[in-house]
């Protein structure tokens, strides 16, 4: 090959690299090793980790441990699904391009909302994009978010804003909700948007009806944070006029992976089609008049609008996509409603058990679809040692990020959570309560 | 527009833009030229009646599949007029630059500046 | 149209359909039918209480999602992942994306439910396997980078860059000054601009030498204090190390700015030269280019960052640290969120753990000396490739800078234009119908019907030697036929697509 190239050396392929940056010696790593030596030694750090797999786990906040069915990793595990690239040969791509123009239709239906990209990499960056596209919008600088939207998402738009917000103001909550009266002295004509989350951090389901009127009253943007899985017995944000809508997609079909990847959904209203952020795919003809989808209003994008274009963004997360829109269609349309009731049954339940015990009591008392906060007369770290001791995990404690809520416990459910679950959770908590020093 | 034309009742900018001018107002679109450089025109976000355009510097964005030009104002002035078709039919500016792809008319402000323009003999100099 | 040049059949255009053309596009909405349902819902268990949701909070119709039964919906993806060329298929040479083999042991290991079923906020107590591995990784890549912090949360390559746009604003301001310019070569990624917008920064282009370097004159004319940084890669998006990088990270530091690395094209250098000895500041890595996360039609990835000691008290929060435990048991590792000096998180949770683990692996499989083979062999195949097509087309598809490339190299198809009238669109479409995935097509914008190839290590001689004959192929076959090239592809499920008339009038849902 060499002499087909003309040089001496492989070291002569790199004469263009200055011996002053030459390395000069072998990276300080250790050397390369068997398949299955790699595969052992991660195997044994992957046991040193407690999953859902080993204990029964009532922790949410943003990520659930809902039941990932078994078509989905057959599906995710076919080379061509999992080995391209982005589609930008669409004639060759029309697998992932239809994946796309599916799962945007989904997000669409879910929402409430007509226009929907082919993903962003998460929810609280996605949060931070609508922040973007809203100051795009309206060149306005002050930021509203909810103390109800996921911490994550509020300190990530106040990250990625630093350059341009002029400030992101919190508006508290009462009784475990946005508190009305405080928007409303907040809102004036210097606000870019204002951020909900529906269900918020605390589970509770906001009255997004009041709340968003008054949030537009002096003309900004509204985005709401949603919970894909409660949307299929929820009234969709669309319909209440929510301008933005993103969420986290790592309940539709993804699995935890201790985080990420997964996806952030986004939607909008009809006239931001030119402003959305990430791939878009569309329907269309080829020559002959085949059906056919293809990337479209690439203009919008970095790689033909550069230091214009809506975002940065290249990365869409398909494959995590595709996870999503096969999921809803297992679910499917019955599926998705009968998935909501049998949560909102369930979560009333825990809560009622919960709260039963002498030493809990409920955060709030708003309604709740999948997860709900309390709060306990014990500290909330030992009580959380102590079940872990008993092969469960009770929930998030909020002080985390909350700390007006010393001892408060988020508490959330899947399908996978069935009554002797919730009953197991109710004794383990009572037992740990009763012997953890008061609060 | 398959063949290439330059009316020579027009003047000409030399970033692709012509003018005609009518008293005090002038009417502004892109060469065929610049519309053969762009390909398929698939959108033309038209700008507001009352925005001012200084000449050199663009006024408007058109858009192909692949590619965004910014679109420069041959003149200077306040526009008075925009070409609302163009916003649901774009493919005027690739099938009649000179006609209905006209983008906007604009109340000069130094009609001075015509002087500097071309005429349709010295812009296709140009461009060869 | 059966134009396959690879079928056996009697030559010229044959008046059939391929039989996936014939199997007309529908979606999984179309193949619903009222009633199917593949999910059958666990029992309710518990007493059913009413009034538990207000009416006004509830929606009036179901979501009207597709009622499907598992067979079909297998079916129905099984055969749309059929619609796709993929990489475990096929020669995938897009520049600037390193296609390179995803091995298959990443996916048992990710799998292991000790990593897809841990929760993100676990307690660190029981995920110390996960922080142990982010750790040891965040070690691995601040080695191959030449940096010692390493932050793994940004989520892709464009997340790290604006990190790194965002670090360098917190940079200055803990200075004390307010710098307003960043500064990237016109040659540069459309992120790069992008992210700079982003970061509330003002761009300004630089100029591209005739040897395709960085035009350092104008680099030196347009530094100046109100400069924040420099983005670079190195080697550029035209696959060419810059040699005069000491210098321009000298004038660079000089001026008060930050020195940023795109680490788009580090496949060219691992073990050879480390940006941190370049004397850049910052460094992302696109996981899913150098350490094989697999693509997936277009993600997820990850873009984690490295940075130098004067950077790193800026670095998102959460960190990943290893402290002494204090029983004596061993270290423990942990998340630091205790940072006053943080720009915050660009993201929720810790990042994207799902491909650290399998980008932790491939750094595990390949060691030292797998990962300085993977840059020389990225090196070799691509001057070898570069060599081949100017043997089978060099006078049409000339190289665009006349010198040895690294891993990655663009052709201009300018004089092929000239001479066939067929333009770099038409030679990439003809290609599918060989069974290539085409190059990147028409980037850097600097070159004239820009061709961006990278084979990357993992191409055998063969399939190298077989491109460049398909490629010599296709011209000799527009020597006699244009149309041919104008009118493909011909093999694949659809052909060629209006894409001007999906930008016209965008349908980018099922109207249901």
């Amino acid at each position: 090959m060499l002499a087909a190239i003309g040089a001496e050396s492989i070291d002569a392929l790199f004469d263009d690299v200055p011996v002053g940056v030459r390395l000069g010696r072998a990276l300080d790593l250790p050397p390369g090793k068997p398949e299955q030596e790699v595969y052992g030694y991660l195997r044994e750090l992957a046991a040193m980790n407690v999953s859902a797999e080993d204990e029964l786990s009532f922790v949410g906040a943003g990520m659930y441990d809902h039941y990932v069915p078994a078509l989905i990793d057959s599906i995710l595990a076919r080379s061509e699904f999992l080995t391209p690239y982005t589609p930008y040969q669409p004639e060759a791509s029309q697998g992932t391009l239809q994946v796309m123009f599916e799962y945007q239709t989904a997000i669409s239906e879910l929402t409430g909302l007509p226009v929907s990209n082919a993903t962003l990499y998460e929810a609280p960056s996605a949060a931070a994009s609508a922040g973007w596209l809203a100051h795009q919008q309206n060149r306005r600088g002050r930021f509203l978010v909810s103390r109800g939207l996921h911490p994550h998402s509020r300190e990530a738009l106040a990250t990625t804003s630093a350059g341009w917000a002029t400030a992101v103001e919190e508006i508290p909550l009462a009784d475990g909700v946005t508190d009305p009266e405080a928007l409303a002295a907040a809102v004036s004509d210097d606000v870019s948007a204002v951020f909900l989350q529906n269900p918020n951090f605390l589970g509770a389901v906001e009255d997004l009806e009041a709340l968003v009127p008054v949030a537009k009253a002096a003309g900004a943007l509204v985005v709401v944070q949603c919970d894909a899985i409660p949307l299929g017995i929820l009234r969709p944000p669309g319909e209440f006029g929510v301008d933005i809508a993103v969420g986290e997609g790592q309940p539709l079909g993804n699995r935890l992976d201790f985080g990420g990847p997964s996806f952030g959904f986004f939607a909008t209203r009809q006239d931001f089609i030119r402003r959305m952020p990430g791939r878009i795919a569309g329907q269309t003809t080829d020559v002959d008049g085949r059906r056919g989808f293809v990337l479209t209003l690439q203009t919008r994008e970095q790689h033909i609008r550069r230091e214009k274009a809506t975002h940065n963004i290249t990365t869409a997360q398909t494959l995590n996509a595709l996870a999503a829109i096969v999921y809803l269609s297992w679910l499917g349309r019955e599926g998705l409603v009968e998935l909501g009731e049998l949560l909102l049954q369930r979560t009333a339940y825990a809560r009622d058990a919960l709260t039963a015990i002498e030493g809990v009591e409920p955060l709030h008392s708003q309604p709740v679809v999948r997860e709900f906060a309390v709060t306990l007369d014990a500290d909330v770290d030992a009580v959380i040692e102590r079940c872990a001791a008993d092969g469960v995990n009770p929930g998030y404690p909020l002080v985390r990020d909350y700390p007006e809520f010393q001892n408060g416990l988020l508490v959330a459910l899947t399908e996978q959570r069935g009554k002797a679950d919730i009953d197991r959770l109710a004794s383990t908590v009572q037992a740990a309560v009763r012997e953890a020093v008061p609060a | 527009m398959a063949e290439a034309s330059y009316p020579s009742d027009l003047k000409y900018h030399e970033e692709h833009d012509w003018a005609r001018i009518d008293g005090d107002i002038a009417t502004f679109g892109i060469t065929w030229y610049a519309q053969d450089q762009l390909g398929e025109v698939v959108f033309f976000d038209v700008p507001e009646v009352g925005k001012t355009v200084r000449m050199g510097d663009p006024y408007a964005e058109v858009e192909s599949v692949k590619a965004v030009s910014d679109v420069i104002a041959p003149l200077s002035g306040e526009i008075v007029e925009v070409n609302e078709a163009l916003s649901n039919g774009p493919e005027a500016i690739n099938e009649d630059p000179y006609d209905s792809g006209w983008m906007v008319r604009v109340r000069l402000s130094d009609p001075s500046e015509v002087d500097s323009l071309m005429d349709a003999a010295g812009y296709q100099e140009s461009l060869s | 149209m059966n134009t396959d040049p690879t079928s056996s059949a009697s030559t010229g255009p044959q008046p059939t359909e391929t039989a996936q053309q014939r199997d007309r596009a529908r979606t999984i909405f179309e193949r619903s039918q009222p009633g199917r349902r593949a999910f059958v819902a666990p029992r309710l268990d518990v007493p059913t209480q009413d009034g538990l949701l207000p009416d006004r909070f509830r929606r009036t119709e179901p979501a009207r999602l597709p009622e499907i039964a598992e067979p079909e919906i297998v079916r129905h993806y099984n055969r749309l992942s059929k619609r796709n060329f993929d990489l475990d298929t096929g020669f995938y040479p897009l520049g600037s994306c390193t296609m390179k083999h995803n091995p298959k042991l990443h996916e048992r290991v990710a799998a292991l439910p000790g990593n897809a079923r841990l929760h993100p906020l676990q307690h660190p107590r029981r995920a110390q396997g996960a922080l142990r591995l982010m750790w040891e990784l965040q070690n691995a890549l601040a080695e191959v980078a030449g940096l010692p912090h390493v932050s793994l949360q940004p989520s892709a390559g464009s997340q790290g860059e604006l990190a790194g746009v965002l670090l360098t604003r917190a940079y200055h301001e803990d200075r004390g000054e307010r710098r307003t310019k960043v500064l990237t070569p016109e040659t540069a990624h459309g992120t790069n601009p992008a992210t700079v917008t982003m970061g509330g920064f003002e761009l300004v282009k630089l100029g591209t030498s005739d040897r395709g370097d960085v035009d350092v004159e104008d680099l030196k004319a347009k530094l100046d204090d109100d400069v924040a940084c420099l983005m670079l890669t190195n080697p550029n998006t035209l696959g060419l190390f810059d040699p005069a990088i000491e210098e321009i990270a000298h004038i660079v530091h000089d001026a008060g700015a930050t020195l940023y690395y795109d680490g788009a094209n580090l496949n060219a250098v691992m073990g050879r030269t480390r940006p941190g000895d370049m004397g850049f500041d910052i460094v992302h890595f696109n996981l899913h280019k150098t350490f094989t996360q697999p693509h997936g039609g277009g993600g997820p990835g990850a873009g984690p960052i490295a940075v130098s000691d004067r950077i790193e008290p800026f670095i998102p929060r959460p960190q990943v640290v290893r402290r002494e435990s204090g029983n004596g048991a061993g270290p423990e590792f942990d998340l630091d969120f205790d940072r006053p000096k943080s720009i915050g998180r660009l993201r929720g949770f810790q990042g994207n753990y799902g491909v650290f683990v399998r980008s932790y692996a491939y750094i595990l499989s390949l060691g030292f000396d797998g990962l300085q083979e993977v840059s020389e062999t990225a090196v070799l195949n691509a001057n070898y490739l570069m060599a081949r097509i100017a043997e089978t087309a060099g006078e049409q598809l000339p190289a665009a800078y006349e010198r040895a490339c690294m891993h990655e190299f663009v052709l201009t198809g300018g004089p092929m234009k000239k001479t066939f009238g067929i333009r770099t669109l038409d030679l990439a479409k003809r290609l599918l119908d060989y069974g290539f995935h085409p190059p990147t097509i028409y980037f850097p914008l600097l070159v004239d019907e820009a061709l961006l190839i990278e084979p990357t290590e993992t191409e055998t001689r063969e399939t190298l030697d077989a491109f460049a004959e398909a490629i010599g192929e296709i011209l000799a076959e527009a020597a006699e036929d244009p149309e041919a090239a104008r009118n493909a592809p011909y093999t694949t499920p659809v052909r060629r697509l209006d894409e001007a008339a999906a930008a016209k009038r965008p349908v980018i849902r099922q109207a249901l």
